[in-house]
């Protein structure tokens, strides 16, 4: 019974949002208020059945109702709760079902918050509700979740087991809310170029916000994850599904810069709008490159080539359309603002073309093999050494230019006194670089380069936060936000340049030496889980002579699922990680272990947070400001300068 | 396209199933043939971080637990032990498995367009922002 509810609400669902994207569509005319209420209404009504939908599977989920083919697929009944539930999207077809769940609540958004005039909300809602029909004819066509099985099996096929973990329960809904999040911003965009209404990027600001939050989470989450997850001590392995994820940031991190501009000087207007397109492109393209199988990764839970096909096609009229509409609309927008070449709209313009070229190195890095591959079937690698050589010294260029932005006003700006104004950040660079060269041997250029940035971009945010104390709530989230690359950049320098690491083959009793740490094997003890056994070792951390902590690092066999993985052991000081994975089984008692010491390590996570949480205090900032001064009633393009 | 991808699912479960049950495993390096000489072992180290490992998912072959990479980082350390150079062990190996065991795609006739295209947009981005300040900053004048 559930089964055929949840695929009734789905039909239901795909009913309103034709209805959306038509009445949508229809209430851009100034005089159709009708049909603008009606696409508001079937916003509303497409969320309620979309969910009704997600909570039915999510019900079959939690009850083990292997009637379900998705469930019986991957789920098992000795599943702990909680990965009953992120099961649910840790499969194919349920994970686009909360993709589209995550695009209804941001049309109900949409529709509750009317930002921005009336035709263009319709608009926008009007796309919104083409995506939500698009995707699920997709669902219901290709990857319905509520087929039945017959007869059911008495035990399912349980869950990948890497999935099995928190980190699975977080890191998909937080990176959907942000790909998702994007197709706001597009929807805006291509209801402004319907409408011809400028001021979307105010309407639109606070989902570009959300998206780039949650992207930026979503990211940092899935990093994490895999550090701890995949038992190498990596955080960044440049695979192809990580970087679906980091395309859409970087051109979302483009997007809020270039938004900026938009809406503060009236610059830039046709680029903003192409970014918007471009942002949401970007999702859908990982989309596609997760979802139709043509990478294989933990990732790619379908490889059915009709859903490849199906994705291609919905990709390329949504890329394609949406182009399609700038080419012919874009050319009437035409402004043309009047800056200095001193100012902050050029600055914020060198952001982007910094951002976009580091994309584009992702893209090419991405799709290349692919495309190699698809001409004439020669195979090739694009590894990290690529990424080293091409992405990183783009970022880095970008880095050095980020503390001068914020100092240039609007309009004309003064190069030299914020150059004179960052000094104190220069020095504390100078100090960082020093340090560095003074306390780390052997020396490297890249480490004391890293550092020195570092501190140019912390020592700059923290004279913002100085100079701006009261001040709006948006220059003190920026600074924020460009601290956080600061922190971030020192956790990738410490972890990439300084790790060590270890190896060996211990009996009960032995001893290995890791960076400053001696470990002591005291053997190992079998652990039964809820659906896993365990194999646990107790590594007694030494210091001298005392034993400071002990560690236990498992090595799980999962019998339903028949796969065995690593569950790691980390010990956090704050400023280094000791990371312990158990190996195989040796014989006569004796295991592998393996050993990395990873300095400022949790910098690299702790740089996110930060970054996010400039997003979220930019967000507030928006929000309260919004119900502060009433809504324009005309459009505000040019708002005079800070 | 379709081809393509057909043929791609088709390597699929070929390589799926020998990395379902290593993929997670930090299993068995080899530590059979660990250099005394840190030099030699630093190069070793150096070397198998360049490698992929063909039958996992983006490890390297001194990431992955594999049988495969186990047999790879045997033979990079017997042929530094009997002398040969970098270049040469990489050549070895791309001549016995192509350039996909290579991290490090090399730049040659097929890749030049990989390893430019970042700064071709680099370039034209600049080109493109110069043109939009020039302009600007005329009209502001």
């Amino acid at each position: 019974m559930t089964g055929e509810l949840g695929q009734l609400a789905l039909c239901f669902a795909l009913a309103l949002s034709l209805v959306m994207a038509v009445c949508g569509l229809l209430g851009t005319r100034p005089a159709d208020s009708t049909a603008r209420h009606i696409a508001s209404g079937s916003a509303m009504g497409l969320l309620v059945f979309v969910a009704l939908a997600f909570g039915t599977l999510t019900y079959a989920f939690i009850t083990s109702d292997f009637s379900i083919i998705d469930v019986a697929n991957n789920s098992h009944t000795l599943k702990p709760l909680i990965y009953k539930i992120s099961g649910v999207w840790g499969n194919h077809e349920g994970s686009m079902l909360l993709w589209v769940l995550v695009l209804s609540i941001y049309a109900a958004l949409v529709a509750g918050l009317q930002r921005g005039g009336a035709r263009l909300t319709s608009g926008a809602l009007g796309v919104q509700g083409l995506l939500a029909a698009a995707f699920l004819l997709f669902i219901i066509f290709t990857s319905n979740p509520f087929l039945r099985l017959d007869p059911a099996p008495f035990e399912g096929a349980g869950l990948n087991p890497l999935l099995q973990d928190p980190g699975l329960a977080m890191h998909p809904p937080m990176l959907y809310a942000g790909y998702v999040g994007l197709s706001a911003s597009f929807a805006y965009a291509a209801a402004a170029l319907l409408v011809g209404e400028e001021g979307w990027t105010r309407a639109a600001r606070p989902f570009m916000l959300i998206a780039w939050i949650a992207l930026t989470c979503g990211i940092a989450l899935g990093s994490w994850w895999a550090y701890y997850e995949l038992g190498w001590g990596g955080f960044w392995f440049w695979d192809p599904v990580e970087n679906a994820s980091l395309m859409p940031w970087l051109i979302a991190t483009a997007l809020l810069h270039s938004a900026l501009a938009t809406e503060k000087s009236g610059a830039f207007r046709t680029w903003t709008l192409l970014l918007a397109i471009a942002g949401f492109s970007m999702s859908l393209i990982g989309t596609f490159l997760v979802r139709s199988g043509v990478l294989s990764s933990v990732h790619a839970f379908a490889s059915d080539p009709t859903r490849g096909f199906f994705i291609m096609v919905l990709i390329a009229l949504a890329i394609g359309g949406a182009l399609a509409l700038f080419a012919w609309r874009a050319p009437t927008l035409q402004g043309g603002a009047a800056f200095d070449v001193q100012s902050r709209e050029t600055m914020l313009l060198l952001n982007n073309v910094f951002l976009v070229a580091a994309c584009a190195c992702v893209f090419v890095g991405t799709l290349y093999p692919l495309v190699l591959d698809a001409i004439n079937g020669t195979k090739i690698s694009v590894g990290p050494p690529y990424f080293a050589l091409t992405f990183a010294p783009i970022f880095f260029a970008l880095l050095l230019l980020v503390p001068l932005g914020p100092r240039l006003n609007w309009k004309r700006g003064d190069l030299k006194a914020a150059w004179r104004a960052l000094y104190p950040a220069l020095g504390l660079a100078g100090i960082a670089a020093l340090t560095v060269l003074a306390l780390v041997s052997p020396r490297s250029i890249a480490a004391t380069g890293a550092f020195a940035v570092a501190g140019w971009l912390i020592g700059a945010s923290l004279l913002d936060i100085r100079k701006r104390k009261g001040a709006r709530a948006s220059a003190f989230a920026a600074a924020l936000a460009h601290a956080g690359l600061g922190v971030s950049l020192m956790g990738v320098a410490g972890t990439t340049l300084w790790r060590s690491e270890a190896l060996s083959v211990l009996a009960p009793g032995q001893t290995m030496t890791v960076g400053p740490y001696s470990l002591r094997f005291d053997g190992v003890t079998r652990e039964r889980g809820p659906n896993y056994i365990a194999d646990r070792g107790h590594i007694a951390v030494m210091d001298g002579g005392k034993v400071s902590t002990t560690l236990l690092p498992e090595h799980r066999f999962y019998p339903a699922e028949g796969q065995d993985m690593n569950d790691t052991a980390i010990h956090t000081t704050g400023f280094r990680d000791l990371y312990l994975a158990l190996g195989d089984d040796r014989g006569g008692g004796r295991f592998a272990l393996r050993a990395y010491v990873s300095p400022l390590a949790p910098l690299i996570w702790l740089g996110g947070l930060v970054m996010a949480l400039g997003g979220m205090l930019s967000l507030w900032g928006r929000l309260r400001v919004k119900e502060a001064e009433p809504k324009p009633a005309a459009p505000a393009v040019a708002l005079a300068a800070e | 396209m379709k081809t393509v991808i057909a043929l791609l699912l088709m390597m699929v479960p070929a390589l799926a199933a020998p990395t379902s049950s290593t993929a997670a495993s930090t299993g068995a390096t080899a530590m059979a043939g660990t250099f005394s000489d840190p030099a030699l072992e630093a190069r070793a180290r150096n070397l198998q971080r360049q490698l992929r490992c063909l039958v996992c998912q983006g490890e390297s072959i001194d990431e992955s637990g594999s049988p495969f990479a186990d047999d790879v980082r045997h033979l990079v350390r017997q042929e530094i032990a009997a002398g040969k150079s970098d270049q040469q062990i990489e050549d070895f190996l791309v001549a016995r498995y192509g350039d996909f065991i290579l991290m490090k795609p090399p730049l040659q006739s097929n890749t030049w367009l990989l390893w430019l295209a970042p700064f071709l947009v680099l370039a034209a981005g600049g080109t493109m922002a110069w043109v939009t300040v020039k302009k600007a900053s005329s009209r502001s004048a």
